[in-house]
């Protein structure tokens, strides 16, 4: 129910509409749904719109929670 | 007879168009040589064996990157031809046009006919034409059926796999189905990503002529899960793939993680999944990878013995799950 | 891709199953969504994880959920003569009590797959003279999506657009699935990405009155196994709703999309398969937008069906696995569906079915 996948504001066009990019690959989405969302912010598409936009500190953070773990599983 | 119609699932490369072929059309037909469903039927004639093999192409839009209808119509049969070993010589071209389709778009398929056939060393030799009415026919179908003669000894079969042979594919999958669904989808792309159509007769001959190879065949609608699954059914094996060794673009990763699709199952026009024995499969990786079309040759995967048909695959993650013969059509989900 | 493939790290996904394992202690913990059910299968986390934890599949499968009725009114609005049906393409292949949408599309119907509510709008525009009828399934995570196509709609003065809702809301579906008579469970992992619409506070009610403890996930690996960990953890140190896809989610949710669905939706009640009427858990257009909605056409249904043997009532619920249903893998299959669990590509008969060897199933 929930296909929503990280993609990059690389353009914002006119009212409402970005270019967006993940992987290489771009389309366009609606923004009606979110607030703010600059050029280099990254959203969740879903559906051909965004959802939210990332946040970036709180992604960080759970990346280096998930790197210390991996780390530590290096130890036997 | 069943009593519904004809639907878009019976045409999608999965179980549904395996099911028509064998409930309704081969007993019809009644010929044994259609039976075991090979890329091409193999005709003894005095002296030599023959390939022949039809194809029609129905594509929308006729124009996409990397290729175009004309160019799909020369390849896929050529192709279907090389997987049975042969080396293809004379096809034929078979015209449906919609009334109303512009006289340089026809130019045009027939141009990139010609230029391919060259490419592949083949000859169009016979055709047809026909002009249907303005809604039929989507612009333009093709239909061509081709003739290849096979050397002593390198006829190949969907039924050769034998357990302990390495599984090779010549390059990144899941490109041409992209590449068309891009075009209808809206996506476009910061590199080119294009179809990755190209004829492979020559290819499976510079193969076939360093080294055995048991089993090939060509990965078309239903993708590589399908060519996968049919020829571990069709050779009785079980094959286990390594997920993170068969190559996939960033760019169809994307558009398939954003659609909601799965890179296995997505079509292919210029790959092969070829068996291999183990004592022969560096011989015939080195030679497909000097040619430009192996240049992403890579080993993903073997059969094993164990349960006839069952496709395994083992992801990055060291988790292990099944790849399934697709049923129809791979249709976008967002859910 | 960027924060996709971090959370698939082979290593980092090492290091959490490790930690899983070292917790000495079991649980049998739901996946309400079925975008969770299909990435725990693909990802081969639920043969991996057993028996230590035993992963049950929910009813978080939109599509799964639409009763036979709704799918026979859907068919029906097919079948009228100017209509376009544009919906997405998992609803294609759902069987109702006279066929699916992939048949009545055979049987001339027109009916056009899209990847958004948006080509729905452009469809209108170039087919002035049809009714296209957009199909609204899927929760949270996309009711406001359709709610904005909506108003847009409107703005624009597209009178041939139409909506037909059978959007659903989770909250009501899980209070409805804890009140269950036997319904035993050690922990939800809750849906991302709903709960990036309508936020963590939502599932308070889950761990407050039912004591149930709850992690909000993602959908990558390394998501799902830290909340299975933080699950583990809750049976020790009490249940509570807690936030492992900070990235996505804020105790209170996307304000501005909930705020676009409540100007197009009104709750009503709606009747899901498998756990039957719940109050106050679809949405129905609103009295004011009554002229894009096609829920209000007079359509002739079908009467009630034998009873086909589907048991995909138990199977949403969690109270057998796909396995125990005698039509799975039998009669039933993805190629010729009894039910909706196995056709919605994210059904957790289809799941099971696509990616898990059958004996793993059965217990």
């Amino acid at each position: 129910m929930c296909l929503a996948v990280p993609a990059e504001v690389v353009e914002i066009l006119e009212s409402d509409i970005a270019l967006v990019e993940a992987g290489g690959a771009r389309k366009r989405i609606s923004l009606s749904l979110v607030d703010g969302a600059k050029v280099g912010d990254y959203v969740l598409v879903h559906a051909g719109f965004a959802i939210e936009i990332v946040d970036e500190e709180e992604a960080r953070k759970t990346m280096e929670l998930f790197e210390e773990l991996a780390r530590l599983n290096e130890v036997p | 007879m069943p009593d519904k119609p004809i639907s878009i699932a019976h045409g999608g490369g999965g179980t549904r168009m395996r099911e028509l072929l064998v409930q309704t059309i081969f007993p019809i037909l009644g010929e044994e040589l259609l039976l075991d469903a090979e890329d091409a039927a193999v005709l003894a004639m005095p002296g030599e064996k023959l390939a022949f093999t039809t194809d029609s192409f129905v594509v929308k839009p006729l124009f996409f990157p990397g290729g175009d209808i004309g160019k799909l119509a020369v390849c896929g049969t050529v192709n279907d031809l090389a997987m049975r070993g042969a080396v293809p010589l004379f096809i034929t071209l078979g015209l449906i046009l919609e009334e109303g389709l512009p006289f340089g778009v026809l130019e045009d398929v027939v141009t990139s006919v010609s230029t391919w056939a060259r490419n592949a060393g083949v000859k169009v030799v016979a055709g047809d034409t026909k002009v249907v009415e303005r809604g039929m026919a989507d612009g333009m179908y093709i239909n061509t059926s081709g003739i290849g003669i096979i050397e002593k000894g390198r006829e190949v079969s969907i039924k050769g796999a034998s357990p302990n042979d390495v599984l090779i594919v010549n390059g990144y999958v899941g490109e041409h189905g992209i590449a068309v669904l891009s075009e209808r989808e809206g996506f476009s792309f910061e590199a080119e990503l294009k179809s990755d159509c190209a004829p492979l007769g020559g290819f499976v001959q510079s193969m076939l002529s360093v080294g055995r190879v048991h089993s090939l065949r060509d990965p078309t609608r239903g993708g590589l899960a399908a060519a996968l699954n049919e020829m571990a059914y069709s050779s009785g094996c079980a094959f286990e793939v390594v997920e993170g060794d068969v190559l996939v673009r960033e760019e169809v990763r994307a558009v398939c993680e954003m659609l909601g699709m799965d890179p296995l199952y997505v079509a292919n026009e210029g790959r092969l999944l070829a068996a291999v024995p183990e004592e022969d499969a560096e011989k015939v990786l080195g030679a497909m990878r000097e040619d430009p079309l192996g240049k992403g040759a890579a080993v993903i995967g073997r059969a094993k013995e164990g349960r006839k048909g069952e496709v395994s695959l083992l992801t990055p993650l060291g988790t292990r799950r099944l790849i399934r013969m697709p049923s129809g059509e791979q249709l976008p989900r967002i859910c | 891709m960027k924060y996709l493939d971090e959370f698939r790290s082979p290593a980092v996904v090492k290091g959490l199953l490790r930690r899983i394992r070292e917790l000495d202690c079991s649980a049998r913990i739901m996946e309400v969504c079925g975008t969770h059910t299909t990435a725990i299968s693909k990802f081969g986390l639920r043969s991996v994880l057993a028996p230590q934890v035993e992963l049950i599949s929910g009813p978080g499968c939109p599509v799964c959920v639409t009763s036979d009725a709704d799918i026979d009114r859907v068919i029906a609005v097919a079948r009228m003569p100017d209509v376009i049906i544009a919906t997405f393409g998992d609803m294609m292949k759902v069987p109702g009590s006279e066929g699916s949408l992939a048949d009545a599309s055979a049987e001339g119907a027109r009916v056009e797959v899209v990847y958004s509510p948006l080509e729905a709008l452009e469809i209108a525009k170039n087919d002035g003279d049809k009714r296209v009828v957009f199909l609204g399934v899927g929760f949270e995570t996309t009711a406001p999506a359709v709610a904005s196509t909506l108003l847009q709609a409107a703005d624009e003065g597209l009178d041939n657009f139409y909506l037909l809702s059978f959007h659903k809301l989770v909250p009501p579906a899980l209070r409805a699935l804890s009140l269950l008579p036997d319904f035993e469970i050690d922990g939800f992992i809750l849906p991302g990405h709903v709960s990036t619409i309508i936020g963590s506070d939502a599932y308070a009610f889950l761990a407050e009155e039912f004591g149930i403890p709850c992690v909000i996930t993602g959908f990558e690996p390394a998501d799902i196994l830290q909340a299975i960990y933080l699950l583990l953890r809750m049976r020790q140190e009490g249940p509570s709703v807690r936030v492992e896809y900070s990235r996505a989610v804020r105790p209170e949710g996307n304000l501005k999309a909930l705020s676009v669905m409540e100007r197009v939706f009104d709750r009503v009640p709606a009747t899901w398969r498998g756990l039957f009427e719940i109050p106050d858990s679809g949405l129905s257009l609103k009295e004011e937008h009554s002229s894009h909605d096609a829920g209000a056409w007079e359509v002739e249904l079908p009467g009630p069906v034998a009873d086909k043997g589907c048991r995909c009532g138990e199977v949403l619920c969690g109270k057998i696995k796909p396995a125990e249903c005698p039509l799975f893998a039998k009669k039933c299959t993805p190629e010729d569906p009894v039910g909706p669990c196995m056709v919605s590509s994210e059904g957790t008969c289809a799941s099971y079915y696509l990616y898990e060897r059958p004996e793993d199933e059965i217990a």
